[in-house]
């Protein structure tokens, strides 16, 4: 993008002329959009060719799987403009930032999908050798099969295998057992073991096997990199959401610019309703921020000249300039991410259900060839015999079914999940949520929904149209909030002469009398809050009250239900915490707490024995997501927060808690079961191996059924409730 | 079983084609929006799309 300002956020700031006209007409990079509402076929043609016909368009294509928009355009069309015809079209669209978004290709699934593809065509024509031999190919012929099974086997696995080869290494290098480590070593002592018996004219030779057990197993690890893929894909679409440019003033004048290239001392204007986007000292006179998400309190703050700002309040009052003290990395909100990493040790210790199966399969296998093949040359002194049948023993235990059991569970309960509204960010996250035993809810923005509840039910029906009036001419969230709440009631009452001012509130005329809505002590009255004065009468207070999300009492009720005690930690007043906890029925509140102050208390919660469900969106809670035993963070959460929680939630409802946890629970079931499957397959083909009997046809069998049953059973998670 | 050097070859051969066909769809980025592909299919041809 060679005009920065052509991309600005906030086309009202900076006067539309600066898009300079002599720069040459470029092609920007593919501009990207966020389009929620696309949906069927016709969406498609009436987006693509409705932007066609705008004059500076180059291209444009729809990506429906994604609900995502790529245009190519002139530098003569901004993104802004180009969102607004999206807007004339029908379609809400929102820009998405280009480096926080990435690339919308996955070479990382393109590759798997490619050793997929060749482990597919290599097994079905060695499977296909294979069959000739086992119906009594025999002399020449079988040796024939074998050698061409051999040139398509060894070259094959070579290249299909690396996935596994290398994460067997990796574990093996930090002295640590995975599933990739018997796996690896079936794979690669299939093949070699063949070369050696092919080349002796031998029998039994197991190319199909070693074939068949890359192909099950990258068919998991595909799946896998798919559902997360997705997860991950939606994770970094809710970052590019956000507005990474800021507008700086030189020379009096507003230049916007990327966040990342601000500097210490310069001064930021941050338009009403905006996040301030770095750390700085403010130079307007005063200021009203709304700081409940670096600390949970839901009441504005008033600032005056000179007070610091933090990076992440909301300006709530006009506009405002401040000169910036801390930028990038050493913002505050960035020092949080210091206190993350800290917490976060618990979490990545954490050993997975498969990585404790696998340290209890791998020595007990490898101990079991081991004692196969000594066991048969001392009774047989026949080392070429006691070696195959130690390799039949690693090949014929379903290292198959064992790598299966868990990948096929996850991606079915990772894509539930998702299509429900729940992003699952971290591997280990569902195995985490099964276990959990107490959940511990955030109040302000987490139970509540940001923003207010507004009573006027004291007021006449004439007060209120004036109250409509007064409101709708301003920005701010309370102003928004009343506007909202009668907007669709009533029609605004006609007020003459009306002005907004900046940190005081609105006032206006309303046949001759002055009307006035705004900060209560600006209108001269004894109360705190907003307060709404008509002509020569006295001040009435505006109740705003917080109001639970949806889904707030279901989540709560269902969880207690559950067995899982609810308590609140927040920041804010114990009296707004008391009000919100008594409509929920929770009896354990802590109120007033600061940031270090909730992880300190989930590691007493921790100390006592209970395994922590965190819930929570603010700076203040990012610490205690990243330290309890599993966490959820809601999409309207700071970055900062939703990375670091291990479930994000994409729908405004809490209700999905339950379902979350349900799901995470049935994954851990499932998964023991198909481990229990694996484990019974084994029980029937370890003696048969040990004593001898096993052979490629019985090893392919085994293999297919018991990797089929395992994937079936995985399937029954998609019908929890 | 002299036919089995004809056959075997052969075989390969075919699905080798398909091995490359497939490789040929999913370098052509045929597999990174299945469901708008599915939908463009009803877009009417007479009118320029792309």
């Amino acid at each position: 993008m060679s005009s920065a300002v052509s991309a600005s956020p906030c086309p009202g700031c900076i006067p539309a002329t600066l898009v300079s006209e002599h720069v040459a007409k470029k092609i920007k990079s593919n501009l990207r959009f966020s389009v929620p509402t696309v949906h069927c076929a016709a969406c498609i043609a009436k987006i693509e060719q409705g932007l066609l016909a705008v004059p500076g368009i180059r291209d444009a294509r729809v990506n429906l799987s994604l609900k995502r928009l790529g245009v190519q355009a002139d530098d003569s069309i901004s993104e802004t403009q180009i969102a607004e015809h999206l807007n004339a079209l029908g379609f809400a669209a929102y820009p998405l930032d280009q480096e926080a978004l990435g690339t919308d290709t996955d070479p990382e699934g393109r590759a798997l999908l490619l050793r997929l593809a060749v482990a597919g065509f290599a097994m079905m024509n060695v499977m296909l050798l294979s069959v000739a031999v086992w119906s009594g190919a025999t002399d020449a012929t079988r040796d024939l099969f074998h050698l061409i099974s051999a040139t398509i086997a060894v070259p094959v696995v070579a290249f299909s295998g690396q996935p596994f080869f290398k994460s067997a290494w990796t574990a093996l290098r930090h002295r640590r057992l995975n599933m990739d480590v018997p796996i690896s070593l079936a794979i690669v002592l299939a093949v070699g073991m063949s070369l050696f018996e092919s080349r002796q004219s031998g029998a039994h030779a197991y190319f199909d096997a070693a074939l068949s057990l890359t192909f099950f197993l990258l068919i998991g690890k595909f799946l896998e990199h798919k559902t997360r893929g997705a997860a991950r894909s939606a994770a970094r679409e809710l970052s590019a959401l956000e507005v990474h440019r800021a507008s700086v003033l030189i020379d009096g004048q507003a230049v916007s610019r990327a966040v990342s290239e601000l500097a210490v001392g310069d001064h930021i204007l941050v338009p009403s309703g905006m996040r301030v986007p770095v750390d700085g000292d403010l130079l307007s006179p005063t200021a009203q921020m709304d700081r409940s998400f670096l600390t949970g309190e839901s009441e504005e703050i008033e600032v005056l000249a000179g007070a610091a700002l933090q990076a992440g309040e909301v300006n709530l009052g006009g506009p405002l300039t401040l000169r910036a003290t801390a930028v990038g990395e050493d913002t505050t909100l960035r020092r949080v991410a210091a206190m993350v990493e800290l917490a976060e040790t618990g979490r990545n210790s954490y050993t997975s259900l498969a990585a404790r199966a696998a340290q209890v399969y791998a020595p007990v296998v490898h101990l079991l060839a081991l004692l196969a093949f000594l066991g048969w040359l001392a009774a047989s002194h026949d080392v070429r015999m006691s070696l195959n049948i130690a390799v039949a023993v690693l090949i014929i235990t379903c290292p198959c079914a064992l790598g299966l059991a868990v990948p096929a569970v996850s991606t079915g309960a990772i894509g539930k999940l998702f299509s429900t509204g729940l992003l699952v960010r971290h591997a280990t996250a569902l195995e985490r949520l099964a276990e959990v035993d107490l959940a511990v809810f955030d109040k302000t923005g987490t139970l509540t929904r940001p923003g207010f509840d507004v009573t006027t039910s004291g007021l006449s029906a004439v007060e209120q149209s004036i109250l409509l009036g007064l409101a709708q001419a301003s920005d701010h969230p309370v102003s928004k909030a009343i506007a909202g709440t009668l907007g669709p009631q009533m029609k605004a009452a006609a007020l003459e002469q009306i002005e907004e001012i900046k940190g005081a509130g609105v006032q206006a005329y309303f046949g001759g009398e002055r009307v006035q809505l705004g900060r209560a002590d600006w209108l001269g009255a004894d109360f705190s809050g907003t307060g709404l004065r008509i002509g020569g009468s006295r001040v009435r207070k505006i109740e705003t009250t917080e109001t639970l999300r949806d889904g707030a009492k279901t989540a709560v009720a269902a969880l207690q239900k559950a067995g899982i005690p609810v308590h609140i930690l927040t920041g804010d007043r114990r009296e707004a915490a008391v009000d919100i906890a008594h409509q929920l029925g929770v009896r354990d509140i802590q109120a007033s707490v600061r940031a270090e102050a909730k992880l300190e208390r989930l590691k007493d919660l921790e100390k006592q024995g209970y395994k922590v469900l965190m819930v929570g969106d603010g700076l203040n809670d990012t610490a205690a997501l990243a330290g309890a035993h599993a966490s959820m963070a809601p999409s309207s959460a700071l970055d900062a927060s939703r990375n670091a929680a291990d479930i994000v939630m994409l729908r405004q409802d809490l209700a999905s808690i339950p379902l979350a946890l349900a799901v995470a629970r049935s994954t851990v079931k499932l998964s023991r079961q198909n481990f229990a499957i694996a484990a019974g397959y084994n029980m029937i083909a370890i003696p048969i191996a040990l004593a001898g009997f096993a052979t490629p046809l019985l090893a392919a069998l085994a293999m297919s059924t018991s990797s089929v049953t395992v994937l079936a059973n995985a399937m029954r998670v998609r019908f929890v409730k | 079983m002299n036919v089995l050097a004809v056959l075997i070859p052969v075989s390969l051969i075919l699905g080798g084609v398909g091995l490359v066909g497939f490789l040929w769809t999913v370098r052509n980025a045929q597999y990174d929006d299945p469901e708008g592909s599915a939908a463009r299919i009803l877009l009417d041809d007479d009118t320029p799309t792309d």
